[in-house]
């Protein structure tokens, strides 16, 4: 079964009044478990849960460090092309903001490729905007080939591909694919994609899947928390990266929880604002939930805020951040402020302090081309 | 008594084998290792950057100890067998641990894709310690296929819950003729003694040695908990009883003359 019939079960669902019901007690029963089902989870996002965030942090912590170690992995991403047929509401890439625009040539990508191994960094996530007439599937292709010899892992976080495409990117080097849904409720997500190829809900939904199906080794799933009501958008991320836990087993999958930023042409009104607090119920309900998966915090978050959040859960952090493309800002427009600036080696020294390892360079598939 | 381990026709003195990941300061490794008295510590192949050697995880690894390069993040023989080669055309020596995993929820072996690569690797001269799930039959395979040790799980990686295979573990000591190398689940020192006093060659653990307080403090313990299991294996326990000995026994009539 697709993960998008899952999502129909709960066509009818009243996560409303599901989450207003939870009790104190229903919250200390889950807690009580050692093993928690999407039942459990959802109550652990309930109102009724916020008070115990400190219970649910002394579990998220000793979980993670129990599976992952005191480790946070390092990776950094290079946008290569913000030109975008979309009308993503909440994003400065949408085509009818106008911005500076840049794609960069394939020289521009070895040498920032180079840079950025020049920094110490050696998993990369690559990020285009959907433009098939400009960063179509064979230039990001060609650019993952270039930047290949030069790093030791390579995602990708470009426009929903079919299944074929995928399997091309994998096949030039492609490690693994991050898709944000930006919400799971459909209404909303015809509203805000009212033009371009990502209106297609469905489509992009079965991306990950698509991925999995040509043995991408990790995907990453998520929503853009603000959109719709977070605690549900929250819910489904979780539900996602079970339902592909369990349906690709090896896959290794992870979830993120971007916060809605600041961004350029835009006046978008955020309906729900997820404080810290919530943030961080979120991201502990979700450790409890799903004990091996991934969490990765962006820079969209500040520097003294995630510091805090590597004891909580997290295993996977960018640094080094920008998000124009190529790095520079002077020549085109950034997707989004970003809110953590430090440099790749501050982060090293910061996670020192908090008692953590960054781990630079966890898997390179390179090592699979020895006959 | 002459009470020697080994593997691959190599003595080994130590009978812990520890790990070089999930630490938060990889320079505190050589230190865990002297506490530990390991001679053997695994590394994974994948952590190994080798286009960058100031940054390899091998500089924090003395010399004279027996790298144990593991492969973990293969999910497939072929990956597996793939790694090993990296391993010995890098200088890390003749000596593999298989680890194919395909089930990231758990991070349980596949016993079928480690027997494939055992063989493969075993024909090229590598001394190959497979981990495995605790099976009798995997095992014989696994012997015939040439694995110097057999390394079953005691509970999933990662989980520190102890012996929780012990009946399988119990069965592959009796049954298989290599040293069964209890991998994975073990949380605490008593844990390795528990392993120790089954009859198990050795152990292997990281997390729970990694992700301590104080690592060098667990390692010693872990090494004391090591020499006890195996110095009492050795003394030769006396047996338990489920139940007591009751001081009227009920076959006691037997003895007894009728009047």
């Amino acid at each position: 079964m697709p993960f998008m019939e899952l999502l129909d079960e709960y066509a009818d669902f009243d996560f409303h009044g599901f989450l207003a019901s939870v009790t104190a007690n229903q919250v200390e029963r889950v807690l009580a478990k050692s093993h928690l089902n999407a039942q459990d989870y959802l109550t652990l996002l309930a109102p009724a849960a916020a008070a115990y965030l400190e219970p649910m942090a002394q579990r998220a912590s000793a979980l993670t460090r129990q599976h992952f170690g005191n480790c946070i992995f390092i990776f950094t991403p290079l946008y290569i092309s913000n030109y975008c047929v979309n009308h993503c509401r909440y994003c400065s890439f949408a085509v009818d903001h106008h911005i500076h625009r840049r794609h960069l040539g394939l020289e521009e990508i070895e040498a920032e490729a180079l840079r950025i191994a020049g920094e110490g960094i050696r998993h990369l996530l690559v990020l285009t905007g959907e433009a098939r007439h400009k960063a179509s599937p064979e230039y990001i292709e060609a650019a993952i080939r270039i930047i290949r010899p030069h790093l030791s892992a390579i995602g990708i976080e470009v426009y929903a591909m079919t299944e074929e495409e995928y399997g091309r990117l994998i096949e030039a080097g492609v490690d693994s694919l991050t898709i944000y849904q930006e919400t799971y409720d459909r209404t909303l997500y015809a509203q805000l994609h009212e033009g371009g190829p990502k209106a297609d809900f469905a489509f992009r939904i079965d991306a990950p899947e698509r991925a999995c199906r040509r043995q991408i080794r990790g995907v990453a799933v998520g929503a853009l928390l603000g959109l719709a009501d977070p605690r549900i958008d929250s819910f489904f991320t979780g539900l996602h990266a079970h339902y592909l836990q369990q349906a690709f087993p090896a896959t290794e999958v992870s979830a993120s929880f971007p916060r809605m930023r600041p961004f350029e042409g835009g006046h978008f009104q955020v309906e729900h604002d997820v404080d810290d607090r919530l943030f961080v119920q979120f991201m502990l309900a979700f450790r409890l939930f799903l004990p091996r998966v991934g969490i990765t915090v962006s820079t969209r978050e500040r520097a003294s805020f995630r510091d805090h959040l590597v004891r909580l859960g997290v295993t996977r952090m960018s640094a080094g951040v920008s998000t124009a493309v190529g790095h520079d800002p002077e020549g085109s427009t950034a997707q989004f402020e970003i809110a953590d600036t430090r440099s790749v080696d501050q982060m090293r020294r910061d996670l020192a302090a908090f008692g953590y390892q960054a781990v630079m360079h966890d898997w390179n598939s390179r090592y699979l081309a020895v006959r | 008594m002459n009470d020697e381990l080994v593997i691959g026709g190599q003595v080994v003195r130590s009978r812990l084998i520890t790990g070089s990941g999930k630490y938060q300061d990889e320079s505190i490794i050589p230190q865990v290792l002297e506490a530990a008295g390991c001679d053997i510590i695994t590394v994974a192949l994948r952590r190994m950057d080798f286009d960058r050697p100031t940054e390899n995880i091998l500089r924090h690894v003395p010399k004279n100890k027996i790298l144990l390069p593991n492969t973990s993040g293969a999910r497939t023989a072929a990956e597996a067998v793939r790694l090993a080669r990296l391993a010995r055309a890098t200088g890390c020596g003749d000596w593999i641990k298989i680890e194919v995993i395909n089930d990231q929820k758990f991070l349980l072996p596949d016993n079928y894709e480690t027997i494939k690569a055992t063989e493969v690797l075993a024909a090229e001269g590598f001394v190959v310690l497979p981990y495995m799930c605790p099976d009798l039959g995997t095992a014989r395979r696994l012997v015939d296929a040439g694995a110097a040790a057999i390394m079953p799980l005691g509970a999933p990686i990662g989980t520190n819950r102890g012996i929780r295979t012990r009946d399988l573990i119990e069965i592959l000591i009796e049954e298989i003729a290599l040293p069964i190398i209890v991998d994975a689940g073990i949380g605490r020192p008593s844990h390795a003694t528990e392993a120790m006093e089954m009859g198990a060659a050795a152990v292997l653990l990281n997390t729970a040695i990694a992700t301590a307080d104080d690592p060098i403090a667990m390692a010693r313990a872990f090494r004391l908990a090591v020499e006890a299991g195996r110095l009492a294996y050795l003394g030769g326990m006396p047996g338990a009883s489920t139940f007591a000995r009751a001081s009227s026994p009920l076959t006691g009539f037997l003895d007894q003359t009728e009047a």
